[in-house]
């Protein structure tokens, strides 16, 4: 039970320091509302709902990103990491304490963003949502994985994106189609993978 | 072979490419090889000196 | 050294069975042909990325760094074999259809997908400085990305029922006559051990490299 206090303390350290700062969730917010914007007038009239919805998923990708980029930028700067490491806690349960952490940042910046976007496009429904949260699970599994790994790069803001745009294809594809048990397959397929592979990750990141 | 047709120049070009790029691989790496051989000639200069 | 004698023999064989053997194609006439080099260079760079996380796996296991320099090598040459394939497609594409690209072709668009995973591989590796940690996350890398190779294809297929692409004449063999299937055989043996000896001369050329810094170092 202790592995999942540790989650449990890593998670609210994290969530505490986004409290205190109100740097991350606030860009999100502003990020994905002029995405959806600039999408507005990227659409020429008469766009098919299908091509509506396509959108609505590359802001979710980018904004997420947004917020991925940040999720490991404090430890990398203050130096934590080799505090992190040298707790007695395993190592997934800083990858799973991080991606919750990055999950309630990304849901917060949705329950702005859905109704954002049933408002400026066509509505949005239950299966749309539903895709949606099945996807976050996706991304910030797979998202916090490779944060760790762009942090410990020199050109980290640049890596990340190149890294984590591949890999999220699925996600988009799952998330246009509505196909919520592919979702549910890559959630599982790539948390697992991610789980087990972070230790390395962050074995010498010093 | 029947009379080649006109489309022989898009297979020409696909198996060319091929060819081509595994040449230009051989080049780059020949062209390793010699520096790594004035690099290990130095040295051995150098252990000359030494020894 | 017998390896680039067999590689320069197999091609030997392969364009000969390609070119004089192998029947012309009913449907798609001379431009099949293309198939025979282009689906032997694809199944060659899924085979670099497997060894590649293979590799890799084994230095998860044993930390010898000898492994990450194979896995390095083998992606190396997966991401050329790589881009052949989707330069390769892309001329088929171009001979069969009359476009340069087409999105309903599962194939190359999975292989435009992995190009992409692969060259952040790169990326990845330039970025870090070499040490335990660029070891360490190249491999676990490598290994998501032989993982996103059937999740990939499955969302590309899934993909196609909503994208509505313009759909061509399909490139798949429908029924291949024996002696078409022995020219794709031998081509595909031809890539496989061309693969093996680019392989081996890269490696061969990267170990010197690290055998000489350690001699100067030494040295100087």
């Amino acid at each position: 039970m202790t592995y999942l206090a540790d989650v449990g303390a890593l998670a609210r350290k994290d969530l505490l320091l986004e409290l205190r700062a109100k740097e991350t969730l606030p860009s999100m917010l502003l990020f994905v509302i002029s995405a959806l914007t600039i999408f507005h007038f990227a659409l020429p009239a008469g766009t098919s709902d299908v091509a509506a919805r396509g959108l609505l998923w590359s802001a979710l990708v980018f904004t997420a990103l947004l917020g991925l980029t940040r999720a490991f930028v404090a430890e990398r700067e203050q130096g934590m990491f080799d505090a992190l490491v040298l707790t007695p806690c395993d190592r997934s349960a800083i990858w799973l304490a991080k991606s919750l952490a990055v999950l309630a940042f990304l849901a917060a910046a949705e329950v702005v963003a859905l109704p954002a976007f049933a408002a400026f496009f066509h509505g949005l429904n239950g299966r749309t949502v539903a895709a949606v949260a099945l996807a976050d699970l996706g991304i910030v599994a797979v998202g916090t994985l490779f944060g760790a790994m762009a942090v410990a790069g020199r050109a980290r803001e640049l890596l990340l994106p190149l890294l984590f745009l591949p890999a999220a294809i699925p996600i988009v594809v799952g998330g246009v189609g509505g196909y919520l048990w592919f979702l549910a397959l890559y959630d599982a397929i790539f948390a697992v993978f991610a789980w087990g592979t972070f230790e390395y990750v962050i074995a010498e990141a010093a | 072979m029947k009379g080649i047709p006109s489309e022989w120049q898009y297979v020409a070009a696909a198996y060319l490419v091929v060819f081509v790029t595994v040449l230009a691989w051989v080049g780059i790496i020949a062209a390793k090889f010699q520096r790594l051989n004035r690099q290990l000639a130095e040295l051995v200069e150098k252990a000359r000196e030494r020894g | 050294m017998k390896l680039p004698a067999l590689t320069t023999l197999a091609f030997g064989a392969a364009v000969a069975l390609i070119f004089f053997y192998a029947p012309t194609d009913a449907d798609q006439g001379f431009s099949q042909r293309i198939f025979y080099f282009h689906v032997p260079i694809a199944l060659t760079s899924y085979a670099c990325f497997g060894w590649g996380a293979w590799k890799a796996l084994r230095y998860l296991r044993t930390r010898d760094e000898r492994a990450d320099l194979e896995s390095y090598v083998a992606i190396h040459q997966g991401v050329i074999f790589g881009a052949l394939t989707l330069v390769t497609g892309s001329i088929w594409a171009r001979a069969s259809w009359g476009v340069w690209w087409s999105w309903s072709e599962n194939q190359l668009v999975l292989f435009l997908v992995l190009f992409l995973f692969y060259c952040a591989y790169f990326m990845l590796r330039y970025s870090v400085d070499a040490g335990p940690a660029r070891m360490n996350m190249s491999a676990v890398y490598a290994l998501f990305g032989v993982v996103l190779i059937p999740v990939s294809f499955l969302a590309i297929r899934l993909s196609q029922r909503f994208i509505h692409p313009v759909v061509f004449d399909s490139h798949a063999p429908s029924n291949m006559t024996g002696a078409q299937w022995l020219s794709f055989l031998v081509s595909f043996v031809a890539m496989l051990l061309l693969f093996a000896t680019l392989y081996n001369v890269e490696l061969a050329g990267k170990r010197i490299d690290a055998h000489l810094r350690e001699l100067r170092e030494i040295l100087t």
